[in-house]
């Protein structure tokens, strides 16, 4: 099984051509397009949430050892 | 599928206020849940821990290590010495407020929950540790639940204007070189062989950190290679069996302090995992290893041996693309991804064997365990995006590429390391973990209901129950309670009650949840519960 698992790249490639064989490649590069939107608007809303001044934020925190 | 616990230590930080001591403010923390506890349960829901049967120099292997010749931090059987009076001299009087402390002027450091948790402070950070559970989808819900115990102590923190704000971490180490933990405990009969579990956990503990990993910017203690690597502990790790938790930190721990019947139990203490806040990654950790313990338990581990464990331990993290491969004592190469599928078909087949894993007549959870666990590593062979949005060392490190992408950023960038230590800030609005999950990024095992339940209900199917509910009921009337223990002390009655809970799975709701209805006072349910009439 393990062994199997590990050709899985290409034989999974095959595959989704059999399921769907008449799929343009438009549709697919327009999901590629939204999953890269979904990506810049995940970052957009993370830079709003992050501290500001990185450098320093990370600088300073500083533990003391736990277990 | 097996009784078993978390613990959490928290990385604790107040911006606004730097230097500031950090066992003072994770007491602040404590104190202000037990404040909050007492607004929602009248009489009182914080306890006090009794220390009786911390046994910490126990060591599994046979012997006990002397006092004298143990290292300090690991003297967790006595309660942490820091009085008012400590406090004031050492930080000035004006940081002592009335507020912060109880009625004998000794600030809480300690508090049993209604949940069965205990909440502490633990050297120098706040702990949750969760109420023993049976299942890896309860270790999902109550070590979540801890999360939102550590939230609400932050937030009744950051509204009290003479407090600076205090932020906590579900995160294992600062990247200047200390790290702190996050502890599993697994019960196991105390009759299979310590060298049995070395043996057969070793290999699994050195590659687990592929499915459950929390991932970390930084190579090395002090993070100063610049990468990403996989695990947030590997570095930490120095040898290969140990009593210490704070030093050579070892692979395999041995602190045999069963906190239960001592001739039939061990309490197997793990320390090296991640803290997890990726449910998917909490569950396989919890799930995966209750099976492993299984196999060795069964005497069917797989039969091979890691050559130099640790150096192999910090290999597989550094390893991100998974190529790597660990050389075995037998001359064999094999990668981590493999050696975890080698663990899988071993603890499938055991389970098909005793029936554990029938969807109708098993247990209910190794089934859909066995799922997640071939699912979770034929994603990671073959379709790593799709692992991002459970695998949580993935998840972190897509959205570290996302910004290095965009943004150009090398390894090394103060913005990856403040998105590194960000991820795990335990608020929903500032914690990047939560901002995944919020658009539905990461997988949930268990539902935000069944979490907030878990905030106040305590498992109905150990032990955690009995303690659980005696502190939220009778919580005026309870001076104390540990993992194995609920003290009483009932007005009119002349001394303490000690009620030993030693057995993990009696004091279940089954077994005492109608004894609970039967009663409303303390001293007639344990009256009832002890055999004695009625004012004696």
């Amino acid at each position: 099984m393990a062994g199997q698992e590990q050709q899985q790249p290409q034989s999974r490639g095959t595959e989704v051509e059999e399921d769907v064989p008449a799929a343009p490649p438009a549709p697919a590069e327009g999901q590629a397009s939204a999953a890269t939107q979904g990506v810049d608007d995940l970052l957009d809303e993370i830079d709003g949430v992050l501290e500001s001044n990185a450098e320093e934020f990370v600088r300073a925190f500083v533990q003391k050892g736990g277990q | 599928m097996r009784v078993m616990g978390s613990e959490t230590e928290y990385g604790i930080h107040a911006p606004t206020a730097p230097g500031a001591n950090a066992t003072m403010m994770s007491a602040r923390v404590i104190q202000a849940y037990a404040q909050l506890t007492r607004q929602r349960a009248a009489g009182g829901a914080e306890t006090r821990w009794d220390y009786t049967d911390e046994e910490p120099l126990h060591d599994a292997r046979g012997w006990t290590l002397e006092r004298g010749t143990a290292d300090p931090e690991q003297l967790t059987d006595q309660p942490p010495v820091l009085d008012a009076e400590a406090v004031a001299l050492a930080y000035g009087r004006e940081e002592l407020e009335h507020d912060g402390e109880d009625e004998s002027g000794t600030l809480l450091m300690n508090m049993v929950l209604g949940n069965g948790a205990r909440l502490y402070v633990d050297h120098a950070h706040p702990e949750y540790s969760s109420p023993e559970i049976t299942n890896p989808r309860d270790a999902v819900a109550w070590d979540a639940a801890g999360d939102l115990v550590a939230l609400a102590a932050v937030r009744r923190l950051a509204a009290d204007p003479d407090l600076p704000p205090i932020n906590l971490y579900k995160n294992n180490t600062d990247n200047k070189s200390v790290s702190y933990g996050s502890h599993e405990n697994y019960l196991m009969p105390r009759s299979v062989p310590f060298g049995d579990i070395v043996r057969g956990l070793t290999p699994f503990f050195v590659t687990r950190q592929i499915i459950c990993g929390s991932g970390r910017v930084g190579l090395a203690q002090d993070a100063s290679r610049p990468g990403y690597q996989i695990s947030q502990r590997a570095d930490f790790f120095e040898t290969e069996v140990g009593l210490e938790t704070t030093i050579r930190r070892p692979i395999i721990n041995t602190r045999d302090e069963p906190h239960a019947t001592a001739d039939k139990y061990r309490r197997l203490h793990v320390i090296i995992g991640d803290a997890n806040l990726s449910q998917a990654s909490n569950y396989l950790k919890f799930g995966t290893t209750a099976m492993v313990l299984s196999l060795i338990e069964a005497g069917l581990a797989p039969r091979l041996e890691v050559h130099e464990p640790v150096a192999a331990l910090q290999a597989v993290s550094h390893d991100t693309s998974l190529t790597a491969t660990l050389r075995l004592l037998d001359g064999r190469r094999i990668k981590a991804l493999d050696l975890q599928w080698i663990y899988f078909e071993a603890a499938a087949k055991h389970a098909q064997d005793t029936g554990v894993a029938d969807a109708v007549d098993g247990d209910g959870h190794t089934h859909a365990v066995l799922e997640r666990w071939s699912a979770t590593l034929t994603q990671l062979g073959s379709d790593r995006a799709a692992a991002a949005s459970s695998v949580e060392w993935l998840a972190k490190l897509s959205l570290l590429d996302g910004y290095r992408e965009r943004d150009g950023l090398e390894w090394g960038h103060a913005r990856l390391g403040l998105v590194d230590l960000q991820w795990a800030d335990i608020r929903p609005e500032k914690g990047l973990y939560y901002r995944l999950l919020a658009r539905d990024r990461m997988q949930r095992i268990v539902d935000d209901a069944a979490i907030q339940r878990a905030v106040t209900e305590p498992p109905s199917d150990t032990r955690a129950y009995f303690r659980g509910r005696c502190v939220s009921r009778f919580g005026t009337d309870v001076v104390g309670a540990s993992w194995d223990s609920v003290i009483f002390d009932v007005p009119g009655r002349g001394k303490l009650q000690r009620v030993p809970t030693r057995e993990p799975l009696r004091g279940t709701e089954a077994l005492t949840g109608a004894l609970f209805a039967r009663h409303r006072e303390a001293g007639t349910f344990l009256s009832e519960l002890l055999g004695l009439s009625p004012g004696s």
